[in-house]
């Protein structure tokens, strides 16, 4: 447990590093020291612009979005007892997209703290429940592979389902709706950093809370159930508590591919699978993550910028790959 | 009062016409070992998993101790009823301890703070099932008999009344398998414990068990003391093979009980 308290406040103090280099580096790289005075309130205007008014609501966003999709991840992978389960692979992150993009075409973005969001839960939950149906279908349970299929078939079918959308909207709304398919925090702005705080702090305190019973679902639902877990109303709560973090992430950000896998594996190689260490693990290591990706994204050509899902996927990728062969290998 | 109440209980499983249990009625009494005997198939999951309230009854009725169990919270009755299922699917590596600690879930609070009381319970649980000394090591790296014993400890540190297995000793070689019917039996000898198990092991199910009930096809075929339940008309009915069944008087504080010897195939069964 002590070990466990160590590691969390050592990803704690690496999380605060990587978000003071995502406000020094990009275009017009600032010196560390001049980026804490700007934090602080006594910098010049125009250093002050840039980290408080541009770089702060990006990386805040990134760090909010990656903390959201990397529980989400965890909390998919132990629901199913599949470490290559990951909200984009499965399909639910297309889904989500699908919600959002079909509510700014429709004019719902005016209220958009709430509408935008609710409409990308509920393309989630549409997703993950065809995936569920699909996978249950075949009539082998929750196979792996037959799960991994259905995930990305219903994912190449939301992202057609995206495209098909925006063909009938005008250029300004094509624009943004490709950022959904591709994923970027280019439109970062205040009001979206709290759009997705006030929904995804509250719900990855929720999951949180629930890492004990998420123990022992991951070990069977036969022996959770058996140990005291209510498992059926458990696994509704978290389907839904999951959908919903996917969601809010991707209307704040588009779909973002395998942060929800990379970072759930790394650091269960690093700590264990307890999820009373894990979940916050994942929320700071994602969220670290996904802001050293957007850095890399935004730095590594400038001043042409890379769509931040291109580097997780080229991260992502790899690990993937690892795994599933890993999991051939232990069948 | 019985522990557990039966009545005409049948279960179909979806999609499948064919009853999995038809009509079962049987009372566990409190303080008995009962074995469940019968062929693969012939519905010693389903009941045990009926009875447990895992599945409902497609009709009859169900009771433990006097009320449906699904009226129950899961957790009031994990602390009551503890199961060693066949087999397990980890997703993830977890060390021996990590696992048997789970066993406290329904005794702890919110947290999950373990006191001292618990790590007593963790600590005996270990010993008994004769894990002891795998602590920290992963599941991952256990014998199928090793892990078998992790869960069987896992169950013991719910601390319940009442320990339902289905196959403990499928996976486990003679000495484990012997190890395991006589902890069953200590733990039913001072006559508030219940043990319910569904098994294989015909012979030593005759040996420590003090009610058998034989199912096929999902009804109950034979009930009762293993001098009743084990006859060589029942076996050879049940399980379609010609056995010979004897009372060897040495088996220590067991003799008497009917043992199954399974004959050559006669002429009747080549091929059957």
């Amino acid at each position: 447990m002590t070990r466990h308290v160590i590691l969390l406040l050592g990803l704690l103090l690496s999380f605060l590093g990587v978000l003071t280099l995502g406000l020094a580096l990009g275009a017009v790289p600032i010196p560390i020291w001049e980026v804490l005075s700007a934090l602080t309130g006594s910098s010049d205007p125009q250093v002050e612009t840039i980290v408080l008014g541009l770089r702060l609501p990006r990386v805040l966003l990134a760090a909010e979005v990656g903390a959201g999709l990397a529980v989400a991840g965890a909390v998919f992978q132990a629901l199913l007892r599949n470490p290559l389960a990951e909200p984009y692979i499965l399909g639910v992150s297309s889904g989500a997209a699908v919600g959002a993009v079909l509510a700014i075409i429709l004019g719902m973005t005016v209220n958009s703290m709430f509408a935008l969001p609710v409409a990308a839960f509920l393309g989630a939950v549409l997703a993950i429940i065809l995936v569920l149906a699909m996978a249950r279908a075949a009539g082998r349970g929750l196979d792996t592979h037959v799960l991994l299929l259905a995930g990305v078939v219903i994912g190449a079918f939301f992202n057609a389902l995206v495209l098909l959308l925006v063909t009938f909207a005008d250029l300004e709304t094509f624009r943004a709706a490709m950022l959904w398919i591709m994923g970027s925090f280019s439109g970062a702005t205040w009001e979206s950093v709290t759009m997705v705080a006030v929904w995804v702090l509250p719900a990855l305190t929720v999951l949180t809370a629930f890492a004990r019973p998420l123990n022992l679902l991951s070990v069977g639902e036969q022996s959770a159930f058996h140990l005291g877990v209510d498992v059926r109303q458990l696994k509704i709560f978290l389907y839904v508590g999951t959908s919903f973090l996917v969601g809010v992430c991707v209307a704040g950000s588009g779909a973002i591919g395998f942060v929800g896998l990379v970072v759930p594996h790394a650091l269960r190689l690093v700590g264990g699978s307890d999820h009373r260490w894990l979940l916050p693990a994942c929320a700071m290591t994602g969220g670290g993550f996904l802001v050293f990706a957007d850095t890399v994204a935004r730095t590594v050509l400038t001043p042409a910028e890379l769509p931040v899902g291109v580097v997780t996927a080229l991260l992502g990728v790899p690990v993937f790959l690892w795994l599933l062969v890993r999991s051939e290998e232990s069948l | 009062m019985s522990l557990f109440e039966l009545r005409d209980v049948s279960h179909f499983y979806r999609g499948v016409t064919r009853a999995a249990l038809a009509g079962v009625t049987l009372d566990v009494e409190r303080g008995s070992l009962l074995a469940l005997l019968g062929p693969n198939g012939s519905g010693k999951s389903t009941l045990l998993r009926v009875m447990l309230g895992e599945l409902e009854a497609s009709s009859g009725s169900v009771m433990y101790a006097g009320r449906p169990s699904n009226e129950r919270s899961r957790r009031e009755v994990a602390s009551e009823i503890a199961f060693v299922p066949q087999a397990e699917s980890m997703a993830f590596p977890m060390t021996v301890r990590k696992l048997v600690e789970m066993g406290r879930y329904p005794h702890t609070g919110i947290l999950g703070r373990m006191g001292s009381t618990d790590r007593e319970a963790v600590d005996l649980a270990m010993e008994r099932a004769g894990v002891a000394d795998l602590g920290g090591r992963s599941m991952g790296n256990l014998s199928g008999g090793e892990r078998q014993r992790v869960r069987i400890a896992r169950a013991l540190a719910q601390q319940p009344k009442i320990l339902v297995l289905d196959e403990p000793t499928a996976a486990l070689d003679l000495h484990f398998a012997m190890e395991t019917f006589e902890l069953m039996s200590e733990l039913t000898e001072e006559g508030s414990f219940t043990v319910v198990v569904a098994t294989h092991n015909l012979n030593l199910a005759a040996r420590y068990a003090t009610q058998l009930i034989l199912l096929c096809s999902g009804r109950i075929e034979a009930s009762g003391l293993p001098s009743e339940v084990i006859t060589a008309e029942n076996i050879q009915r049940v399980y379609r093979w010609p056995v010979v069944v004897t009372s060897p008087a040495d088996l220590g504080p067991r003799k008497g009980a009917p043992q199954v010897t399974p004959l050559s195939p006669g002429p009747d069964h080549k091929g059957s």
